[in-house]
């Protein structure tokens, strides 16, 4: 978003007023996009007031099974056709023993690229100093911080702290970084 | 299926002492600061393991596979027990993690993190043992299939074969899914780390802030992977348990050895994850995390998990003598009245008796018990892989085939040394990722609400 965007961070002791504040915003016009929740924990509340659904994140776990299972038998029928030798008087093509490594390598696949899918939903690595962070949010406490135009900020800081925050910090560059 | 509220609750009774998220983080932190002697001193003791280790392994490099004890017709030993039991050993690190957590077990979350790391680091040394077995270990990468300039590649049809595949992808499947549940846990210790320290966290949480937008994608990532590690783990010991099952020998060409050794498995994982956590409860000072219901529930798990090693035992008998099959007789009388009787009576005894204990609540309460009897569990299930190997080979068909193997001293260095390996990685552990999964156990803490005064919020 663009830079002449402003921001506030506000740390809250509750969980209820954490996902009041988002409520409100919400509710007074601020967008989705412009709200990022801090939490030490997965809050369903949270998640609720920010209006999640479905996660990409299946997409690339599907996917990548599938891809997993496809290699696994193209990979052994290949390698076998490609020497045929008799072992053991089975055919050249022994799909039941196939099974075990198409069964691995869905596992394997599956679950690399569901971890993939994840970091590039969560867009994460993100290895740049944390600017807009409190430690607090790993310990117990919970954060809202909102993006807004110069002229809707007051707004956003009222609302904040009608919900009694612990701390309201001002943050002049205010980009939408979630 | 529990909801969420339910969950909350029972989580609450699970850990009655842990009141707030901030005492939490205070109280697993804490262990991540400087060892003290004591540390030291387990240290010192993995370190000569892990120096017994390598020592070994080189002399045998250095003179050939010849100065183990292997010999026709005893070609597998303690180098394959070890690995089986070893593999065994990671087992219940993933069923913790990832079947309990689809069934939603209040009482997994201040376990998981401990059983998870051992999960990884059994299994780092469970792979090490194929490759000792090897003798010609620089062959090693022969298993692996790739175009080479001899036109050759492995034959799937083997189960050798699959148990590359099902290890491999154990490991790297085990090892993404305890890095991913330690992200939210290192970046707590990152927020109150200095120096080095706040560095390494920076680098491994990934600049993991707990937005909203990360815990979401987070959450549902965790609940895929637990599905896909949920069959995997169920694969990885029948594949183990198939090398030896597809073959005709006496003793182990059997259907049941699947599901046997995937019980097996876990009944010795969880009684590892007992011998490992008592210790660690008692040197961190972690009795509010680790409560006796913890060890009351993986106490049950034992018990029943024994139990059904036990009817396997059983079945294996009744079937030999019910099939009316010569051979299969002889082969199971002698497993318990031949030359290896010592070894099957002490399975019998660890695995089978000694866990009835645990029906009695009073023994499933008292920690040191628990300590103990997982102790002869460890035991018990190492010989229960040594009597399944090293029985059925040393007394297969044809009477003058039949032949004895002594384990040398080559083989138990590398055998003790083993566990000097794994308990290496585990200490080192102990002190740099936090050994109690913080974020998952806030999961079952009753969050902090400013109306119904449950909760206290950050002090």
């Amino acid at each position: 978003m663009s830079g002449t965007n402003q921001g506030i961070l506000a740390s809250f002791d509750y969980l209820d007023s954490a996902a009041g504040a988002i409520e409100a915003l919400r509710k007074a016009g601020f967008g989705k996009r412009s709200i990022t929740a801090y939490a030490p924990v997965p809050e369903h509340d949270l998640e609720h007031a920010m209006g999640y659904h479905q996660s990409p994140v299946r997409v690339f776990a599907l996917v990548g099974a599938l891809t997993g299972t496809a290699t696994g038998f193209a990979l052994a029928i290949f390698t076998s056709m490609d020497w045929p030798l008799v072992t053991g008087g089975k055919p050249i093509v022994s799909i039941p023993a196939f099974v075990v490594i198409a069964f691995e390598l869905t596992i394997l696949f599956g679950a690399l690229s569901t971890v993939i899918g994840l970091f590039i939903n969560m867009r994460l690595p993100h290895l740049r100093p944390l600017v807009i962070y409190d430690p607090e949010f790993s310990a117990g406490r919970f954060g809202v911080y909102v993006a807004a135009a110069p002229e809707r900020i007051g707004e956003a800081r009222r609302i904040l702290s009608s919900m009694g925050p612990t701390e309201l910090r001002e943050d002049p560059e205010g980009v939408a970084h979630a | 299926m529990a909801t969420a509220t339910e969950e909350k609750k029972r989580g609450a009774l699970t850990h009655p002492d842990v009141t707030s998220f901030g005492q939490v983080n205070r109280d697993i932190l804490k262990i991540l600061s400087r060892p003290g002697r004591g540390w030291w001193a387990l240290f010192a003791v993995a370190l000569a393991g892990v120096g017994l280790f390598f020592g070994s392994w080189f002399y045998q490099i250095m003179n050939g596979v010849g100065v183990s004890g292997l010999m026709s017709p005893v070609g597998w030993g303690v180098y394959i027990t070890t690995f089986v039991f070893w593999v065994g050993i990671a087992h219940s690190g993933t069923l913790i993690s990832a079947i309990l957590f689809l069934f939603r077990a209040p009482w997994r979350q201040s376990i998981y993190r401990a059983a998870e790391a051992m999960t990884v680091f059994a299994v780092m040394t469970a792979g090490l043992f194929p490759l000792i077995h090897l003798g010609r270990v620089w062959h090693g990468y022969w298993l692996i299939p790739y175009p080479n300039s001899r036109f050759l590649w492995p034959n799937f049809r083997s189960p050798l074969l699959w148990d590359v595949f099902a290890v491999t992808t154990y490991f790297t499947v085990s090892a993404v899914f305890f890095y991913l549940g330690t992200i939210p846990d290192v970046a707590a210790a990152r927020d109150q780390a200095t120096g080095w320290r706040r560095r390494l966290y920076q680098v491994v949480s990934m600049g993991w802030r707990g937005t909203d937008r990360e815990w979401h994608h987070f959450g549902k990532a965790y609940i895929f992977l637990a599905a896909f590690a949920t069959p995997l783990v169920l694969s990885v010991h029948s594949v183990v348990s198939w090398d030896f099952a597809m073959s005709i020998v006496p003793g182990w060409h059997a259907t049941i050895f699947a599901p046997y050794f995937v019980a097996g498995a876990i009944f010795s994982g969880v009684a590892m994850v007992v011998t490992l956590i008592v210790p660690l409860r008692k040197i961190f000072k972690l009795e509010a995390y680790l409560t006796i219901r913890h060890f009351d529930a993986m106490a049950k798990l034992i018990l029943l998990t024994s139990l059904i090693v036990l009817y396997a035992y059983l079945t294996e008998f009744f079937m030999s003598w019910y099939s009316g099959e010569e051979i299969e007789r002889s082969m199971f009388w002698n497993r318990l009245f031949g030359d290896y009787w010592w070894a099957s009576w002490t399975m019998l005894t660890c695995n089978g008796l000694i866990p009835l204990m645990l029906w009695f609540r009073r023994v499933r309460h008292s920690i040191p018990a628990l300590f103990v009897i997982t102790l002869f569990i460890n035991i018990g299930m190492w010989f229960e892989r040594y009597v399944i190997i090293v029985t059925s080979l040393s007394h297969e068909y044809e009477p003058f085939a039949w032949g004895m193997y002594r384990p040398s001293l080559t083989e138990m260095g590398i055998l003790a040394g083993s566990f000097g390996w794994f308990f290496f990685w585990f200490l080192i552990f102990t002190r740099i990722l936090p050994p109690v999964a913080i974020a998952e156990l806030k999961e079952v803490l009753p969050a902090p609400f400013r109306g119904s005064g449950r909760g206290e919020g950050v002090s």
